[in-house]
């Protein structure tokens, strides 16, 4: 039995479900590291190369953290999870792509990396294939395998299900793993609607973006996510877009966005994306542009090391208050 | 139609020729200035790399110059350059600016799309299908000629006695190889210009330092973007070899020119290929450096373009390994010229101090 660390930080907040699940039953301890602090942060900034973005630079904070405590080191290259796209060519951020190694060169004294190459777009998936050499790395049988993997899905299916219902991820990753009962939730006196889109890393790492869900909260606003939405409801979007962004959770993000302008169930849309980050440079000015047309209230929040909580606050606060106005006009 | 396109170094002359032959009326890129700069900076995203942000001020340039369509290039990813011409088109919508834009995809991914699209051209503009052949044929080798013209100037520059000699040489060159009308003129045209290159006088005693170039193709390509790093240098005394050449794949005499083999030296410190633009060239190419004696490296990337980020984090370790230094500028609105020229300086020194001790000797690699 081996200790296996998972950082959290980047696909942590989609992916947990199954990674941990098909780990645990393999017979292994899963140590994830602990919520985003100052000091992770700050070892990240130090680890990794500068011109990285937040995410990144957590990603080797997370890593640093865990790597005397674990005997591997979760960090799976993901290069695609779906045949999608005008060429079937979607991806990841080139980060992602090289991720492993950057880890590996920027980080001393690492445990060996678990850093199966995630490639599912060919015909025929790959997952049992990919399941497989993490299961020898491991040192467990294909029928072990086969089992957690299976188990894996499943767990990770509830958390898309959860999700669908209106949960938050943080709540639902709760309930997938603590078993605990959970109900969608109820709406009282939550006289606004926000959609929150970007990647799973920035809207549900509340470090990252100084607590905006919980901001939204005490202001009472009822939160909904791209997350919330089935993968149909999602792909529906693509047919209005000149040509399909290459990027997954960029796909996932800008469907999203393009799903609440139509749909007009939601005020507003609040889009979070970090510093310098290279596909949203190209996410947030279509959704921009596009929330213009559909005359859709937009507010683009960038996050980077130096956001403030007072700083995300007052921008909240302005935007909800130009909403709030805009109805009582109506 | 009056048709444009997006200016990379010399290949204007070849994509000029390639419009107006297939029976439009070409509107001439100008030279990325600053006020290219600043009309892309306004109306770009703020994280967008400088070459979108240089692109875009290029096509409102060209539609006030009269341009209705311009034709550049698609991509498949991860790169987001890949995705440039779409949002081109989103900004250029915004601002009501009537410009068409016509995004060549790769035709391996698409051929239907891309025939497509040059048909639509060839019958716009009045041509046959062999003239229309024939016309690319000629295109083609007048791109290999100006970048023949272009190596040989960057060799030379170093060891000219007068600076400005090659310049003014280079220029005279391609001014020929403008005007050449088909092959046999262009194989005229490009002798001449290398002969005028091989007339100017040089110190041929002068072992310069050898820095290679690499980085994103468009800064690597366009001097306007990298503050004419190249000329720069050339008239320090450092003789420059650069990795990216348009006409490269079909080149065998050029240190970098197979990606299939750039892959595989990558293959050890990036266990991934490819991972969009040229990140994983720019690693095998400091590896390739090092191993044909060049004193150092030049990295060169627009600001937050992901591939280059992912080379810069591995590109330490490969450089205290080949024992290479390499020098990453990463390039925005805000880089001055100032500023390139006073790294580069430090640079040179650095390497000339290496050279003097035989640093540089000490680690001999088997090619």
């Amino acid at each position: 039995m081996y200790t296996v660390g998972i950082p959290r930080s980047l696909a942590y907040f989609f992916f947990l479900p199954l990674w941990k699940t098909f780990i645990t039953e393999l017979g292994h301890e899963v140590i994830e590291s602990p919520p985003t602090s100052r000091a992770i942060l700050d070892r990240g900034v130090k680890e990794a190369v500068n011109d990285a973005c937040i995410p990144i630079k957590l990603y080797h904070g997370h890593a640093a953290h865990l790597a005397e405590n674990c005997d591997f080191l979760f960090c799976p290259r993901l290069v695609s999870v779906r045949k999608h796209g005008d060429f079937g060519s979607e991806t990841f951020c080139p980060k992602f792509l090289g991720l492993p190694d950057m880890v590996r060169l920027a980080l001393k004294d690492l445990p060996p990396l678990i850093d199966t190459r995630i490639d599912l777009k060919q015909p025929g998936g790959g997952s049992q294939e990919a399941a497989g050499e993490i299961g020898l790395r491991l040192g467990n049988s294909p029928a072990q395998v086969k089992r957690a993997l299976r188990l894996g899905m499943a767990a990770q299916g509830y958390f898309h299900r959860l999700c669908q219902q209106g949960i938050l991820a943080d709540d639902a990753l709760q309930a997938v793993f603590n078993g605990e009962k959970i109900y969608p939730p109820q709406s009282h006196g939550q006289d606004i609607t926000i959609a929150v889109v970007g990647y799973p890393y920035a809207i549900y790492d509340p470090y990252i973006n100084a607590g905006l869900l919980k901001i939204l909260q005490q202001q009472g606003v009822r939160i909904v996510t791209q997350d919330m939405l089935s993968d149909r409801e999602l792909n529906r979007q693509d047919s209005k877009l000149p040509k399909t962004l290459f990027w997954y959770f960029s796909n996932r993000a800008v469907y999203g966005g393009l799903h609440f302008m139509s749909d007009r169930q939601v005020d507003g849309i609040i889009h979070v994306t970090a510093f310098a980050c290279g596909p949203d440079s190209m996410v947030d000015r279509l959704l921009e542009i596009e929330a213009k047309r559909h005359a859709t209230p937009y507010l683009p929040i960038a996050v980077d090391e130096h956001t403030g909580e007072a700083g995300v606050r007052t921008r909240v606060e302005a935007f909800l208050d130009m909403l709030r106005y805009k109805r009582r006009r109506r | 139609m009056k048709i444009s396109f997006p200016r990379m170094g010399y290949s204007y002359i070849a994509f000029k020729w390639l419009v107006e032959n297939m029976g439009h009326e070409c509107v001439v890129p100008p030279e990325p200035s600053n006020r290219t700069l600043d009309l892309g900076v306004r109306y770009a995203p703020e994280f967008a790399c400088i070459p979108f942000k240089i692109l875009l001020g290029t096509y409102i340039e060209v539609a006030q110059m009269g341009a209705q369509a311009v034709i550049t290039s698609g991509g498949m990813g991860p790169c987001r350059a890949g995705y440039y011409w779409v949002m081109h088109k989103y900004l250029l919508e915004e601002m009501n600016l009537p410009l068409k834009i016509i995004a060549m995809e790769m035709p391996l991914l698409n051929l239907g799309d891309f025939w497509k699209k040059i048909d639509l051209l060839r019958r716009d503009g009045g041509i046959s299908l062999k003239e229309l052949l024939r016309v690319l044929k000629i295109t083609w080798a007048k791109v290999k000629s100006i970048d023949d013209v272009e190596i040989r100037s960057h060799q030379v520059r170093p060891r000219e006695l007068k600076r400005g000699e090659t310049t003014l040489a280079i220029n005279a060159g391609l001014a020929f190889i403008d005007a050449a009308q088909n092959e046999e003129e262009i194989r005229e045209a490009r002798q001449e210009a290398l002969s005028l290159l091989d007339r100017v006088p040089c110190d041929e005693q002068r072992q310069p330092l050898k820095i290679g170039i690499i980085g994103e193709i468009y800064v690597v390509l366009e001097p306007a973007a990298n503050h004419y790093i190249q000329l720069l240098l050339g008239e320090m005394g450092v003789e420059t070899d650069r990795s990216i050449y348009l006409s490269a794949y079909a080149r065998k005499n050029t240190i970098v020119n197979l990606e299939g083999d750039l892959f595989s030296v990558a293959r050890p410190y990036l266990n991934e290929a490819p991972i969009g633009g040229h990140g994983v060239n720019s690693i095998a190419e400091t590896i390739l450096y090092a191993r044909h004696g060049f004193d150092g490296v030049v990295q060169l990337a627009p600001f937050s373009c992901i591939p280059e980020i992912v080379a810069k984090s591995i590109i330490p370790t490969v450089s205290r390994e080949y024992d290479i230094p390499v020098q990453t500028l990463f390039i925005d609105e805000q880089t001055g010229r100032a500023g390139v020229q006073t790294r580069m300086e430090a640079f040179v020194d650095l390497l000339q101090w290496r050279r003097d001790r035989g640093i540089h000797k000490k680690k001999v690699f088997s090619l």
